[in-house]
């Protein structure tokens, strides 16, 4: 015991750095002992500005409501009014992101399509190609078409009800992806035309085409193919949205998916995911600014996604500009990834419950974001399908009912006026009056 | 034999009438007039036709071919029978950049040489090149056979996975993870066989070949410097 004279030296408490926390020491010692870089899967974890730190206003004397269970407030939406010959229509605008066949079993892919299909909405292959249980049990299916081109071809093409053309997504801009031999099934394996058990590498850059230019005539060739018949996407990542957005508009696409740095992926750098785009909020208003610069608002549509998850999310994301969100994380949810009741299991991951990510390792205890037989036992792809089924109906409803008190009859005339921001940074990212006053940072005519 | 003028008549008119093809009509041998370098020309056919094409043409030539001989009559744009299925596309003159990229299956011959990244990311397509490829070529390059009668440029076979690789000029350089292989009885059989199929009179025994060393194909750190 240090002393002065008589008197004891007390202990200060201990404290932690902020700057080395517990997590980035964590990670300094796997990286060390490793000498690889972090894989896992999901979207960016670190705290963001989001649509939380935006409100919706109300009705008052100027705004009357509509009656909660009483007044109509449609949900449907139509994707693809540009050049298609058959344009998507869906019941609700909340679609089913891409997530592929290889990082998902067989069974939660058709647990996705039923789910989407019952609730009268959309469905989305990923890397990996179509399987014929997603496209039986999807009524309305979007076929990715990937740099990989993993399982790509013309007679699945045809069977689509629409082409997304994906350029990049938001857990990681300018990645590719890369499926650990482990997940790497024989069926899977054939599908993408490579051995079993090896790294299966998906490149960032389509192998054909670079540049607006050539993407132009890219989708000419794809709407070639499939008769000028089916709607076709353009997926980018949240980078530089109002010059995306613009450049994906004058190659001749039909809708445009915007991918926040919050949307997950199955695989990808640590470091990727938490440095690379913008999150999810910042993102809607430049690519809406260069939908209207263009006249195309509501002629081409704008589909959001990354980190959607409630009806509030959907209202509000509407609300800025978009047409339609898409769910991805969300949705695994709904079907039980992560779900307490595998807590033991969770553990014996080095994990719990809430935080599995490491979905490419292939030992998801949920059977969901797995390709092992025993594993994909524990998921039934009909319940699986009622809970999506049943959180979409929820999001419908929440997002109705915030309509509603803002007296819109359509979840698309919720409009930006509706929204406050509960911060500056809110305030500048989705260009809505700070809560209490009639400002936002970049406000036209004010000088800050 | 149909005629099709395509400055005329336009290229969704084109297609269009290609993908209609009844499978019983004896009419099977389409000649197309004017392409004047039109990108798209005879995309995503699916029958056992015969197209045959009287000059250049701009990108993505007989993309996604399925069954038909399609036949060019000049030189092509960049990513000719891209994702070709099945069937056989053969080009007289040079061929641009990503020539048979992705393709499935099929015979893609190119007379006179290809570009940079001919053969990218194939996956079961036959290639066989009369002159030189460019640089990249066989990029990440699943299955199939590329053949070149002439010399390829640098990085033949980065990141490549089965694909069989065969060459019978120089190799400026090979991309990570692409080494030089032993020529087996099969091997020289199988280019036999491709050699003649694409009308090339090259003998197999002056042809080296080339494939993946298998070191990327599950990820060490140690290799690092190959990524």
């Amino acid at each position: 015991m240090n002393k002065i004279g008589k008197t004891k030296i007390p202990h200060t408490t201990p404290r932690y750095s902020a700057t080395f926390s517990n997590d980035v020491n964590s990670d300094i010692r796997r990286a060390a002992a490793t000498g690889i870089y972090d894989i896992r899967g999901g979207g960016a974890k670190r705290k963001l500005p989001t649509f939380d730190d935006l409100l919706f206003l109300g009705a008052s004397i100027s705004r009357y409501p509509l009656e909660g269970y009483r007044e109509k407030c449609e949900t449907s939406v139509t994707i693809g009014t540009r050049y298609a010959k058959n344009p998507i229509e869906l019941d609700i605008p909340i679609t089913i992101a891409g997530m592929s066949f290889g990082a998902l079993s067989g069974p939660a892919k058709e647990a996705l399509g039923r789910g989407a299909s019952a609730a009268g909405t959309s469905t989305t292959t990923g890397d990996g190609g179509m399987t014929p249980e997603e496209r039986g049990h999807s009524t309305k299916l979007v076929y990715q078409y990937l740099p990989s081109r993993y399982g790509m071809n013309p007679d699945d093409l045809r069977k689509a009800d629409a082409i997304e053309i994906v350029v990049g997504q938001g857990a990681k801009p300018g990645g590719g992806g890369m499926l650990l031999g482990q997940k790497i099934s024989d069926r899977v394996a054939e599908m993408r035309n490579l051995p079993t058990g090896i790294d299966q590498r998906s490149a960032c850059r389509h192998p054909d085409w670079t540049g607006p230019d050539d993407l132009e005539i890219k989708i000419l060739e794809l709407r070639e193919i499939t008769g000028w018949k089916v709607p076709i996407y353009v997926k980018v990542a949240g980078a530089r949205p109002y010059y995306d957005t613009t450049l994906a508009i004058k190659a001749g696409a039909d809708a445009i998916v915007l991918d926040g740095m919050q949307g997950g992926t199955a695989a990808t750098q640590d470091v990727f995911i938490e440095h690379v785009g913008q999150p999810t909020l910042a993102i809607v208003r430049p690519a809406v600014q260069a939908l209207q610069d263009l006249g195309m608002h509501r002629e081409v549509q704008l589909i959001l996604s990354g980190g959607i998850r409630n009806g509030a999310d959907v209202a509000k994301a509407l609300a800025l500009g978009a047409d339609a969100v898409a769910i991805g994380s969300a949705a695994l949810i709904a079907l039980g990834d992560n779900d307490p009741i595998y807590e033991e299991e969770y553990n014996k991951l080095g994990t719990t419950a809430g935080a599995y990510d490491d979905w490419h390792e292939g030992m998801d205890p949920a059977g969901i974001t797995t390709q092992d037989p025993e594993l994909m036992k524990r998921f039934d792809p009909i319940e699986g399908g009622r809970r999506l089924r049943n959180y979409l109906k929820v999001m419908t409803l929440e997002a109705q009912t915030i309509a509603r008190a803002c007296g819109k009859n359509h979840l698309h005339n919720l409009e930006p006026e509706d929204l406050v921001a509960l911060t500056i940074e809110a305030a500048a990212m989705a260009q809505v009056p700070l809560a209490g006053t009639d400002w936002y940072p970049g406000k036209p005519g004010t000088s800050y | 034999m149909l005629e099709f003028d395509l400055q005329e008549n336009g290229l969704r008119k084109l297609n269009s009438a290609l993908h209609d093809q009844k499978e019983n009509s004896n009419q099977t041998v389409w000649k197309i007039t004017n392409p004047k370098g039109s990108h798209a020309i005879a995309v995503g056919i699916d029958a056992p036709i015969e197209v045959n094409i009287e000059g250049s043409t701009g990108y993505y030539c007989g993309g996604m071919n399925k069954l038909a001989n399609i036949n060019v009559k000049g030189s092509v744009g960049p990513g000719v029978a891209e994702n070709m299925m099945s069937g056989k596309v053969v080009i007289d003159g040079d061929a641009s950049q990503y020539a048979g990229a992705t393709g499935h299956g099929g015979l893609l011959v190119i007379k006179g040489n290809a570009s940079s990244r001919c053969g990218i990311s194939m996956k079961g397509i036959n290639i066989v090149v009369h002159g030189n490829i460019g640089h990249m070529s066989a990029f990440m390059a699943q299955s199939g056979t590329l053949v070149v009668c002439g010399d390829a440029g640098d990085a033949l076979g980065d990141s490549l996975y089965e694909a069989k690789l065969f060459v019978r000029g120089n190799v400026k350089s090979l991309g990570a993870d692409c080494e030089k292989k032993e020529m087996r009885p099969e091997h020289l059989e199988l280019l036999e066989q491709l050699l003649s199929e694409a009308e090339c009179d090259a003998k197999p025994e002056e042809f080296t070949r080339y494939g993946s060393a298998r070191k990327l194909y599950n990820f060490n750190i140690d290799n690092s410097d190959a990524y």
